[in-house]
């Protein structure tokens, strides 16, 4: 019977309005702030995109679509996100999953561990990757001077060190949404599940990591979507194979002084992220299946 | 081999299902269990009944296997499960907060155990559906838990628990947390699902109506050790010490010293009966005390003759309340302790009015005799 339901989530919505007008004001300040620092900017970059150096059209899309390095780009960096994100996902999920389980005193030394990147800048810990990976780096003059190596090894400069720092860099998101969500799962359910004669590994799969599925999703689209824009990192750790399309549009803004094109690419990685978004929330709506963990 | 059991459980066998020897769990210096020995047989309920802290999870966990033991062993039909992981030890158990599979539909959930022992699809379909149909969800299959109330979501926990004809089901106050109206409906029905299935049964609670409705026997628990072990009629007429005859139901407690078959106190003499007084076995002049059941008293008029094999001690009413069944008096000891009478209606009996100065008189048989605080 769908109609009593009807009637019961219209009468919910009815008695929340005139709360929802009230408490919304609290969030004023923030939608002012992102119309002016998002919208408008964003909305005159899609008006760029179709209108410099020519008069409305889609020139732009069309020069960025059709060049052949360009599309490498964008798929290059549709590649390194997502091995980025299979990477934080392969590291981070562990370390989240140990930290669920351990004492919480223990929990809480863990996450600072988690949490040292955020306290340091992004191009300080870019550069310290430097240092380490370069041929004449702590690496390479190490297992040199070991005699392990007669050459230096091809650290730096390519794909691995591209996502070797990226991921360093990215973890964090991972880790904090895996653990918030494993941290409520009731471990009288892993119990509930040994007892009724799962072995160790067979509860983990079919009922810790089902129930963990929130925090695989807020994780990895969290990491994948920052993972998109990032520019420093692959600069610096990366060769001009390694070129991430942020860089490529801060390339055609200072070196080529060209806007619309700029504009157009800009415009494809963001409505290229926000399919990524669409898509994942399909996903994410499994929570709703799964039930209020937090009521777990 | 067949016998009966108070609650009218058919025993196949004489087997026993369970034995807890010395078991003992200490957490640092606090010993939560300490020392409980306990033999369960085949097809029994039994409840560990105690006031809180006193052990019983404790217990039932070590049982379960999520607890590892600090001394003394767990014997499951025979053999030692000590070192056996809670996967392999086959007892099914219903926990107080359901730890139901949020993830799955109620038939998922039963299927789940089916699913680790491997039992094949159709034969396992064929067992959820008896299941649900057990506990009379039959159309509850395809529901998530957080789409059921909570008594719909423990019959489920309880529907697989049992579906896999587990050894042992333990139970963890699996109805404290519902309203005691489902409490009781419920009740009822894992009496009757556990007897239909012939399941041993170790149920936890704190509410002592649901153990004496439930149980076959009853192991009453204090500071991590049994008490007492026995049916609710023995804890209840022939409670072995002061805690347990002050744990169950309500008892009026007289205190004195136990000499030449009386307990002496500044208040009278009591007689004690010989079967009571060889069952205590105390010293002579060895704190003692009489307990006595509100329904076991009678107030009579203190002028008058004591019949023989009466004992009597003066008291004033304070407090007359009517209960509909019963008339429950409350009075007031020369020495200020307070006594609750309790008198079945529709009899002959007189009524008395608050400041009565009355007599409270009780056969001596009617007396428990326990050792006193401080023996
Ligand atoms: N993990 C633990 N660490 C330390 N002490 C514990 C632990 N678990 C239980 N205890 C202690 O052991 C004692 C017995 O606890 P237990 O949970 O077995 O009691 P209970 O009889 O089930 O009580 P309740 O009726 O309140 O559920 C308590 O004093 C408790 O504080
Ligand atoms: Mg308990």
């Amino acid at each position: 019977m769908s109609a009593p339901v009807a009637v019961k989530e219209g009468a919910g919505r009815v008695m929340r309005g005139p709360l929802i007008s009230r408490w919304g004001a609290l969030a004023v300040p923030l939608l002012l702030f992102l119309t002016f620092a998002f919208l408008v900017p964003m909305f005159l970059i899609v008006v760029r995109s179709v209108t410099d150096p020519v008069n409305i059209g889609m020139g732009n899309y069309v020069t960025f679509f059709t060049t052949e390095a360009n599309m490498r780009v964008l798929g290059n960096t549709f590649y390194i996100a997502t091995v980025c994100t299979v990477a934080c996902l392969a590291i981070g999920y562990p370390y989240a999953y140990l930290m669920s389980i351990v004492p919480q005193r223990v929990a809480g030394i863990m996450l600072v561990f988690v949490l040292v990147p955020f306290w340091s800048s992004l191009l300080v810990r870019t550069f310290a990757w430097e240092v380490i990976l370069r041929d004449t780096g702590l690496i390479n003059t190490l297992l040199l001077n070991l005699k392990v190596i007669s050459e230096p090894l091809p650290l730096i400069r390519n794909t691995f060190s591209v996502i070797l720092g990226m991921s360093q860099i990215l973890l964090p998101f991972m880790v904090l949404p895996l653990y918030s969500v494993m941290q409520k799962i009731d471990p009288e359910l892993t119990r509930a599940a040994a007892n009724l004669g799962a072995p160790p590994f067979s509860a983990f799969r079919r009922v810790f990591v089902p129930l963990s599925f929130p925090g695989i999703t807020a994780g990895c689209l969290l990491v994948f979507v920052l993972a998109l824009g990032f520019y420093i990192t692959p600069t610096i750790l990366g060769s001009a194979r390694e070129t991430m399309i942020s860089r490529f549009i801060a390339d055609q803004v200072q070196v080529r002084v060209n806007w619309g094109l700029a504009s157009a690419m800009a415009v494809v990685l963001m409505v290229l992220t926000f399919v990524v978004l669409a898509v994942a929330s399909r996903f994410v709506k499994l929570r709703d299946v799964y039930g209020a963990l937090g009521e777990g | 081999m067949s016998a009966h059991l108070p609650s009218g459980r058919a025993v196949r066998t004489d087997r026993t299902a369970l034995a807890l020897r010395g078991l003992r769990k200490m957490f640092g210096d606090v010993a939560a269990v300490a020392g409980v020995d306990l033999d369960v047989q085949e097809g029994e309920f039994i409840t560990l009944l105690g006031p809180s802290g006193s052990g019983k999870t404790t217990t039932l966990r070590m049982i379960a296997g999520f607890t590892e033991q600090s001394a003394g062993s767990i014997e499951i039909d025979g053999v030692d499960v000590s070192t056996v992981p809670p996967h392999k030890r086959d007892v099914g158990m219903v926990f107080q907060n359901y730890a139901l599979f949020p993830h799955m539909t109620s038939a998922e959930n039963i299927e789940f155990p089916l699913q680790m022992r491997k039992v094949p699809k159709a034969e396992a379909k064929q067992k959820v559906a008896d299941a649900l149909k057990l506990v009379k969800l039959d159309s509850y299959g395809p529901r998530y838990p957080r789409q059921m109330s909570g008594g719909q979501q423990q019959r489920i926990a309880l529907a697989r628990a049992v579906v896999f004809q587990p050894r042992l089901l333990l139970m963890d106050e699996p109805l404290g947390a519902l309203d005691k109206k489902l409490r009781e409906a419920l009740q009822l029905e894992i009496m009757h699902i556990s007897r239909q299935l012939g399941a041993t049964v170790i149920y936890v609670t704190h509410d002592q109506e649901e153990a004496l409705v439930m149980s076959d026997r009853i192991a009453i628990f204090h500071d991590g050790k049994i008490e007492q072990l026995g049916s609710g009629e023995d804890l209840y007429e022939r409670p072995i010490s002061l805690f347990v005859a002050d744990f169950i139901g309500e008892s009026n407690i007289l205190h004195g010293k136990f000499a030449g078959g009386s307990v002496v106190a500044e208040l009278g003499t009591w007689r004690v009966g010989d079967a009571a007084a060889a069952r205590a076995s105390l010293g002579a002049d060895s704190p003692a005390a009489l307990v006595v059941r509100p329904e076991r008293l009678r107030l009579i008029p203190r002028t008058g003759d004591v019949p023989a094999g009466v004992n009597t001690v003066d008291a004033t009413v304070t407090d007359v309340l009517y209960l509909g069944s019963t008339r429950k008096y409350e009075l007031r000891l020369a020495n200020g302790q307070g006594v609750g009478v309790r008198q079945q209606l529709g009899g002959p009996e007189t009524t008395w009015n608050p400041a009565d100065e009355v007599r409270l008189a009780w056969d001596v048989d009617a007396g428990v005799l326990v050792a006193g605080r401080g023996a």
